[in-house]
């Protein structure tokens, strides 16, 4: 009886919490139902996750495809960008499906080979998104060029802190792709072009709350310190809430990549000097674009640009720039 | 073992925890000399109180752990905890328009809600702590997310709220003396735990509970009831951290807070509490927790690589816990 009152309280109170969250704002999930039934086409887009707001405008961008070109997607990804076991096994489910073509941003290209040697055995076009698969069976990879992205963060910083001093830099992530390309492309481009500029630290997070502890470590042990670059919003974000929190506004140059709002609200209030950002709307569109071409059989081109744009104070508010800004 | 607690067996878990306290102190003096002797930019007021900021969120979050550890359970949830008390008090102050007060109570009563259920299922259902705060863990990261619509949450027009944490109401009173308020937060915190731990009934039972729980339930204590207390006060907790981190960030990011209970349980450990239960100081924890934030920092300021810092880390944990067990073994 105790027992059976205690499972009553506790079904109460989840109850109310789930009531309290009913009002609050609707649920966005990662996944869709799967397809056939009215004929359209079905295309699984396997994404590195879901919450982040980066993911959240490639997926706007894939469903803005999907209703032009009549076909019907998915969106999925991990939790996390560790995960790279969950990508997996949602790469496996997508093929069990009866999927049509596969769009795929690699957590792990390597991990994901044997799967997408299924997927070419069975037919079935892989493209993939966001970064490369280090293997020739994707017909297409629609991406940002980090390393061009990350360089031309570098060419900003140079030319803001007067081509000499000290900098320092907050990766979000150490080991993925994007987090290797986005810190190479910077730190090349400052050795091979910027002899009088020396990139004292680079540390990592990408959890804003750990990023800004980071920065500010970085600010103390550097006083020097002119410039701060970080390679994505976590860690942008963190770098900001560093230079405010040490009163040092306007002090050091900062530079940030991708947007939100609260790196958007730092460029504007001039705590930000200004960032790079990609286009993930046209990452979403591009993807499902060449999967649909690739299912009719048509060309696809190989690697799909699908660009980057540096953005400051003076050109945040004009169209092209608003297009791939996300809050 | 004696059927009632008796007084002997509730003092000396305190006055062994002493020593270890004695130790994990005075690793912290040499951790802050060795610093300050390598870098001249580590021992300065700003890089202090930066030190004391970075403690706060897990401070307040290792303080609430210590009451559930010392009744030898454990709460897993605290950093999803944190994360859902943040989004909370989000939900309130932007999407309902209430005032920050309000907000505050909010999240502190997400908090308590989400530790009262853990209590629930641990002392009532009997699900084993591990096993249902691991699912609170779970629980309360998937609302969060569900809650916030997967976007942060911006306090960007309430600015007074960043204030919460990183106001100074010490510099009001004491021109000059510029501590943020989180930093206050955490020692005020410290304080009262320490009295409820130490000189309340909610303590004694505490103690007792982790020394042998069922000599406890058979001296004619309800343990059943006191866990629920301990494991909600415990949530309690983790909605003040969560709210600390939301007014830092001035966000609630709702995919935070994962790894976050490690770090706590790890600060904890460090200050001597033993994860077997009925011993274990307040005091110890906030010696724990910053000597993580010192090592961090410190080795940061060095520019040791990051990979490296967290195997220093990991080791420290290894050795204050073996220095434990090496003394309780004489």
């Amino acid at each position: 009886m105790k027992k059976f009152m205690g499972l009553v309280a506790v079904t109460l109170l989840s109850a109310t919490i789930l009531g309290a969250c009913g009002s609050a704002q609707q649920s966005s999930s990662g996944q869709s139902s799967i397809a056939g039934t009215d004929g359209k086409a079905y295309i699984p887009i396997i994404s590195k996750g879901f919450q982040h707001q980066f993911w959240q405008a490639v997926k706007s961008g894939a469903e803005k495809a999907a209703a032009e070109l009549n076909v019907e997607i998915s969106f999925e990804g991990p939790e996390t960008e560790e995960q790279v076991d969950k990508q997996i096994e949602m790469l496996q489910a997508a093929l069990d499906k009866n999927a049509k073509a596969i769009g795929f941003a690699a957590l792990d290209s390597q991990a994901a080979i044997p799967l997408l040697q299924k997927a070419k055995e069975k037919n079935i076009p892989v493209i993939a998104f966001d970064s490369g698969v280090d293997s020739d069976i994707p017909l297409a990879t629609a991406a940002t060029d980090n390393q061009k992205a990350s360089a031309l963060a570098a060419d900003k910083m140079a030319e803001l802190i007067g081509s000499e001093g000290e900098i320092a830099m907050v990766v979000h992530d150490q080991t993925s792709k994007t987090g290797t390309d986005r810190r190479d492309g910077f730190v090349n481009q400052i050795k091979e072009k910027y002899p009088n500029i020396k990139i004292v630290d680079i540390q990592y997070s990408g959890d804003p709350l750990k990023a800004t502890d980071l920065a500010k470590t970085i600010m103390q042990a550097h006083p020097n310190l002119k410039g701060l670059f970080g390679s994505n919003e976590g860690a942008a974000i963190g770098v900001v809430n560093a230079v405010t929190e040490m009163k040092m506004d306007g002090k050091l140059v900062v530079i940030g990549f991708d947007s939100g709002k609260q790196q958007i609200e730092a460029i504007k209030s001039g705590k930000m000097a200004g960032a790079i950002t990609q286009n993930p709307v046209g990452i979403g569109y591009e993807t499902v674009k060449a999967a649909v071409a690739a299912i009719k059989g048509e060309k696809v081109e190989k690697s799909i640009d699908t660009g980057f744009y540096w953005y400051d104070k003076t050109n945040i508010d004009q169209p092209e720039i608003q297009a791939v800004l996300y809050q | 073992m004696n059927v009632v607690v008796n007084e002997t067996e509730k003092r000396q878990p305190r006055s062994s925890g002493m020593l270890q306290q004695l130790l994990a102190f005075a690793s912290l003096i040499v951790l802050i000399l060795v610093f300050s002797l390598l870098s001249s930019n580590f021992f300065q007021f700003s890089n202090l109180v930066g030190i004391l900021l970075s403690t706060a969120v897990i401070g307040v979050l290792a303080l609430g752990a210590t009451f559930v550890i010392i009744t030898g359970g454990i709460d897993l949830s605290v950093g999803t905890v944190m994360t859902f008390s943040a989004v909370m008090t989000g939900t309130v102050i932007t999407s309902w328009g209430l005032p920050i007060p309000v907000g505050i109570v909010g999240g502190i009563l997400a908090g308590a809600l989400c530790g009262l259920i853990s209590g629930v299922a641990i002392a009532k259902m009997k699900i084993p702590p591990f096993i249902a705060t691991l699912a609170m863990m779970m629980i309360t990261k998937g609302l969060s997310l569900v809650i916030s619509g997967t976007k942060p949450i911006y306090f960007l027009d309430t600015p007074e709220f960043s204030e919460v944490a990183m106001g100074s109401i010490l510099n009001a009173v004491i021109p000059g003396l510029e501590i943020p308020n989180a930093v206050l937060i955490l020692f005020v915190l410290a304080i009262l735990a320490s009295i409820l731990l130490s000189k309340t009934i909610v303590g004694r039972y505490n103690f007792a509970i982790g020394s042998n729980e069922e000599a406890t339930r058979l001296s004619g204590v309800n343990v059943d009831f006191w866990k629920m207390v301990i494991y909600t006060i415990t949530g309690v907790f983790s909605g003040i951290a969560g709210i600390l981190m939301a007014s830092r960030l001035n966000s609630a990011q709702p995919a935070l807070g994962m790894g976050y209970e490690l770090e706590a349980i790890a600060a904890v450990v460090i200050g001597g509490t033993s994860l077997s239960g009925g011993k274990g100081t307040i005091l110890g924890t906030v010696i724990g927790a910053l000597i993580m934030s010192v090592l961090t920092n410190g080795l940061r300021i060095l520019s040791v690589p990051q990979e490296w810092q967290t195997v220093v880390v990991g080791v420290v944990i290894l050795c204050a816990v073996y220095t434990d067990i090496l003394r309780r073994r004489k």
